[in-house]
């Protein structure tokens, strides 16, 4: 299993031909208490960089995006009752959704977790 | 998130070091560097203030009296601006108002507090929106009488206590601040420094806001946190602590577009007023009056857990548009999301229901009463 990291914060581990994405522990720490997240339908088809999921905070709405193509296999729905998980295991047990990986390529264009420590200490 | 970076530009406020140094997450804010929240968070900070007492530093605020020769004269100044009675104010009362344009449409809200001792006869005290401040002081240049003048305060700063305990706190260092009913305001010490300390605020709670010494702003602020029952409150829980409390935040819920009337805060409109004029857009407010608006604000309860926010439009249950959000958020009291919006007349009354319109998706909500947490002010029972 390889994670992943995107320049909006997300974070995608691909096992095969499956990914599960989420947003990183710097991501949920910038937010805020998080009360409500709304996941995609299973079966929805995303682009990457496409709105996946959002995310709403006390302050503000955030949009999740696709950090690749893909098609959505399997979503976290404990996040709907339970939004405050983000905050407390964000790159744990508080994934956003399990997606098919549409385009492998497109996995190089994003960080891994060294490049991305370095990218968050920029920011 | 995206916050504009700016940061350099920024006036720091009396208490900047010491939001820094209790780890605040700075913001621009008016053209301040402001703390919104504290590293407990905004759900944290809003429960304490709810349940014993938040420290907010409001001192990007403007401050500034109206002084003339005698209170009547200074009062009939501010008169013909605003809608409100202050030729009957009393000494040591405060009032909320708002500057009118000739349109009725609202330039800003404001508190104005007489002061309680004798010598101080003809002073008004102002403390207008940091967003608005240049404006309105323009606005009163151009229009007071000669007698009466602006005098704007720049070395005060302005720290607000607020919640069920902020009072025994306060007066702890202040004891004549016990003494205070809600939207009374005196001069007195706290530890020996001369400040000016109102009954009032901005998040439905009893408590105080005290205008202090600029220099005197931090150890101020010191000793109060020095006291279990305060933490800091940045300004993402003085959001959510307002709209709770149904109360409005200038450029969102009132504008220059919206009169009094249909912000629903007429209360800041006292009888001879509304039955006189004699004040900006009197031909449109006092119509408004008896005619009814159409549109007014209302409370919106939303059913599911989804916000809707600043900016969302409101249907009837036919698809019709009627109005539009003009605050909405979570409310952490309440556990679920609340908004505050502009809602055509005829769909005004309470347990009308309505769609929020969010990503495209109808929220079903409810008009509701405000404020959505009750107010606790300390009212003193009248003579």
């Amino acid at each position: 299993m390889t994670t992943y990291y995107s320049k909006d914060h997300e974070w995608i581990s691909v096992e095969g031909d499956t990914a599960t994405v989420g947003i990183t522990a710097y991501a949920q720490e910038q937010l805020g208490d998080v009360v409500y997240v709304e996941l995609p339908e299973i079966g929805k088809t995303v682009s990457q960089g496409d709105e996946a999921a959002v995310v709403e905070s006390v302050k503000a709405a955030s949009e999740v995006y696709a950090p690749i193509d893909g098609e959505v296999l399997e979503t976290n729905d404990s996040l709907v009752d339970e939004p405050a998980k983000v905050n407390e295991d964000p790159e744990g047990a508080a994934w956003f959704l399990k997606m098919k990986v549409g385009n492998a390529d497109q996995l190089k264009e994003l960080m891994d977790a060294d490049a991305y420590k370095a990218y968050v200490e920029t920011l | 998130m995206a916050e504009s970076d700016l940061t350099a530009e920024l006036l720091p406020t009396p208490l900047h070091d010491l939001h820094v140094e209790l780890g605040a997450k700075m913001v621009p804010f008016a053209g301040y560097s402001m703390p919104v929240q504290y590293p407990s968070g905004i759900m944290s900070e809003h429960l304490h203030t709810r349940e014993a007492a938040g420290l907010f530093d409001v001192s990007h605020m403007g401050q500034a009296f109206l002084t003339g020769p005698d209170h009547e004269t200074t009062a009939r100044a501010l008169e013909a601006l605003t809608p409100s009675n202050f030729v009957e104010l009393k000494p040591g009362k405060q009032r909320y108002t708002v500057f009118l344009n000739e349109q009725g449409g609202i330039i800003d809200d404001l508190m104005v507090s007489r002061p309680l001792s004798a010598e101080e006869d003809g002073r008004l005290m102002l403390v207008v929106n940091a967003a608005r401040k240049i404006i309105d002081y323009a606005h009163l240049r151009e229009r007071l009488p000669e007698n009466v003048g602006l005098e704007i305060v720049e070395d005060r700063a302005l720290i607000a206590v607020q919640g069920p305990q902020a009072v025994a706190v306060v007066a702890a260092h202040a004891p004549q601040a016990a003494d205070l009913g809600f939207m009374e305001a005196a001069a007195m010490e706290f530890d020996g420094i001369d400040c000016h300390i109102s009954r009032s605020g901005y998040t439905g709670e009893d408590g105080v806001e005290m205008s202090v010494p600029a220099g005197a702003a931090e150890a101020i602020a010191r000793a109060l946190l020095a006291d279990e029952r305060v933490k800091p409150i940045g300004l993402g829980a003085r959001d959510s602590l307002r709209l709770e409390a149904g109360l409005c935040l200038y450029g969102h819920d009132l504008d220059e577009g919206t009169s009094p009337v249909e912000g629903a805060i007429t209360f800041a409109m006292q009888k001879r007023r509304r039955e006189n004029g004699g004040f900006p857009g009197a031909v449109r407010i006092q119509n408004e009056l008896a005619e009814g608006p159409s549109r007014v604000r209302v409370g919106l309860k939303l059913e599911g857990r989804a916000p809707a926010r600043e900016g969302a439009g409101i249907q009837a249950l036919d698809g019709t548009p009627i109005g539009t959000v003009t605050s909405g958020g979570f409310a952490p009291t309440l556990g679920a999301p609340i908004a505050m919006g502009f809602v055509a007349s005829g769909h005004a009354g309470a347990g009308t229901e309505v769609n929020l319109i969010v990503r495209g998706r109808e929220l079903p909500a409810e008009v509701t009463e405000m404020p959505f947490v009750p107010h606790r002010y300390h009212r003193k029972q009248q003579p």
